[in-house]
């Protein structure tokens, strides 16, 4: 058997479907528009794209390469703000609500509450709570395998405030950049992976 | 105790196990059905669904006092046996592609002479409320079962149906970045205890779509397509997609063409 074909035969066994019709819609912002309402806060222009995604739209589920990769995450970090007063950790109890609470922007939540973070949506935290989700890697002992030297501080800041600072096209929302969390929240989920007292951390 | 009864009373046990399973995620979507037939065995709430759907497609009703059984869903007036499987289509009479939600529509409004107003009153149930459109899609969708999803894209407005529900389903947006692949385009992947489901290969969107329309047991509710993808957008922070429109279509073509060949068992039954 020659190694194209053992190639095709792979893909079509296990790939993933191959697309119908691989041209692009022309204008899709547009389209969408046409078919949706606003829903209390879930306003229309959510539907408009900023820089960042309409590259990682335009990939799909490709891994971009080195030079897109470079140009997304030198856009995405420029964008993240240490904390006002330098300290990066806040308070780990207040971090483990933002990090198990999954309202926030949907059109059904309450505006007028705190959103969440949602992290046990993606992340394996505390080895107790086993209902995590795995769109992302496992979180656990976050602290305690990595300290808290002010460089791991400053990336994993990074990543919590803007994902694609570091990992392009990442599925992680960017919380700080897009509002989605406050200042303090970020600290206080922070602590939570940080904090020797966390439950991440025993 | 007759059949409707005997449902009653059982949709109402399960609105009650319902609210406990829709408690903080404590069990994987598999537990939860699990659990679900422990409790009831095989019945499905869903026939009670397509019991009033059956009464309301042979019905006479609207200003021109006729039934549903005069309704073309693709396959020829009155044929429902295998329609579903073989839905969203071209239709010529309306030059436009359809899914069996906005065809139930066209010809509730335009055969039976049902105002759109009307018809379009209640596109989900909620308790009392009921839905005359997620009866009869139970109903037409429980003739297509056993039959093998058939979507040939063969009419160009198929083809270009297929290819703008491609786009939206890998479109990023909202505040959260999410696009319908950010949680279903990998395989064995959850959110919290919620197994996603790999909707961009055949294997997965066939062990999907061939399930819905879905009683939802942590709703006690029948729910169909329409109302999954509304969900799912409104979990990516979306604003409200308009049901029937060229989006929620497309997206639907995009699943049900994934899923060719996969055989149809809806109504099921959903955590
Ligand atoms: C929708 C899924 C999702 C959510 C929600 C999410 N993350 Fe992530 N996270 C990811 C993914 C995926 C990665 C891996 C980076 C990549 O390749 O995209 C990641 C990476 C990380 C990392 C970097 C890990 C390392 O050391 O490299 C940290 C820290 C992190 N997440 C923290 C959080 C916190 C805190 C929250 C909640 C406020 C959160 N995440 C919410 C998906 C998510
Ligand atoms: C934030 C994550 C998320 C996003 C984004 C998302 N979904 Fe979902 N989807 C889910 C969850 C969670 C379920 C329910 C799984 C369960 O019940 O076990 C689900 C279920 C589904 C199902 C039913 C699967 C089944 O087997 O019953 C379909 C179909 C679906 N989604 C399509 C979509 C489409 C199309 C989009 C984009 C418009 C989308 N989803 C966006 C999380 C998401």
């Amino acid at each position: 058997m020659n190694s194209s074909f053992r190639v095709t035969a792979l893909l079509l066994c296990m790939g993933p479907l191959v697309s119908v019709l691989a041209e692009p819609v022309p204008d899709l912002t547009a389209t969408l528009k046409a078919a949706f309402t606003d829903k209390r806060q879930a306003t229309l222009d959510r539907l408009d794209q900023d820089e960042t995604q309409k590259l990682c739209t335009q990939l799909r589920d490709q891994v971009p390469t080195s030079e897109l990769s470079q140009k997304i995450t030198r856009m995405n970090l420029a964008t993240v703000k240490p904390p006002a007063d330098g300290k990066y950790l806040g308070d780990w109890k207040a971090g483990e609500v933002v990090a198990s609470t999954g309202t926030g922007l949907q059109s059904s939540d309450d505006p007028a509450k705190p959103n969440g973070g949602n992290c046990y949506a993606c992340h394996e935290l505390a080895p107790t709570e086993m209902a995590y989700g795995t769109l992302g890697p496992s979180l656990k002992h976050y602290g305690k395998l990595r300290g808290q030297d002010p460089a791991v501080l400053a990336y994993a800041w990074s990543m919590v405030y803007n994902s694609n600072s570091y990992a392009p096209c990442s599925n992680m929302p960017r919380f700080g950049h897009r509002g989605i969390l406050t200042e303090q929240q970020m600290k206080d989920v922070m602590a939570y992976l940080f904090d020797a007292a966390s439950p991440v951390n025993q | 105790m007759s059949v409707q009864d005997r449902y009653i009373s059982l949709v109402a046990a399960c609105t009650l196990l319902g609210a406990s399973l829709s408690l903080p995620a404590e069990q994987t979507s598999e537990e939860a059905i699990a659990e679900y037939h422990a409790m009831f065995g095989d019945e499905n709430p869903a026939e009670l669904w397509q019991l009033r759907g059956e009464e309301l497609w042979k019905t006479p009703r609207g200003s021109r006092q006729v039934s549903l059984e005069a309704c073309d869903l693709g396959k020829g007036p009155g044929v429902i046996a295998g329609a579903y499987a073989e839905l969203p289509r071209w239709f010529e009479d309306t030059g436009k592609v359809q899914d069996l939600e906005s065809r139930l529509v066209t010809c509730m409004t335009n055969l039976q002479g049902l105002p759109e107003s009307e018809v379009l009153a209640v596109k989900f149930g909620d308790g009392e409320q009921k839905s005359e459109l997620e009866a009869i899609t139970a109903y037409v969708a429980a003739a297509s079962r056993g039959s093998r999803i058939t979507i040939p894209l063969d009419h160009a407005a198929e083809k270009a149906a297929y290819a703008l529900g491609e786009s939206v389903f890998f479109y990023r947006a909202g505040p959260h970045d999410f696009a319908c692949a950010t949680c279903h385009s990998e395989s064995g992947k959850r959110i919290r205890l919620q197994t996603l489901p790999q909707l961009t290969t055949s294997e997965g969107a066939q062990a999907a779509y061939t399930r819905w329309p879905a009683y939802r047991v942590s709703q006690g509710e029948l729910r169909t397509m329409e109302w999954r993808l509304q969900d799912c957008l409104r979990q990516q922070r979306l604003p409200q997609l308009t049901y029937g429109s060229d989006v929620a279509i497309g997206l639907t073509m995009y699943l049900a063409r994934n899923a060719n060949g996969g055989e149809m068992a809806a109504p099921s039954i959903k955590r």
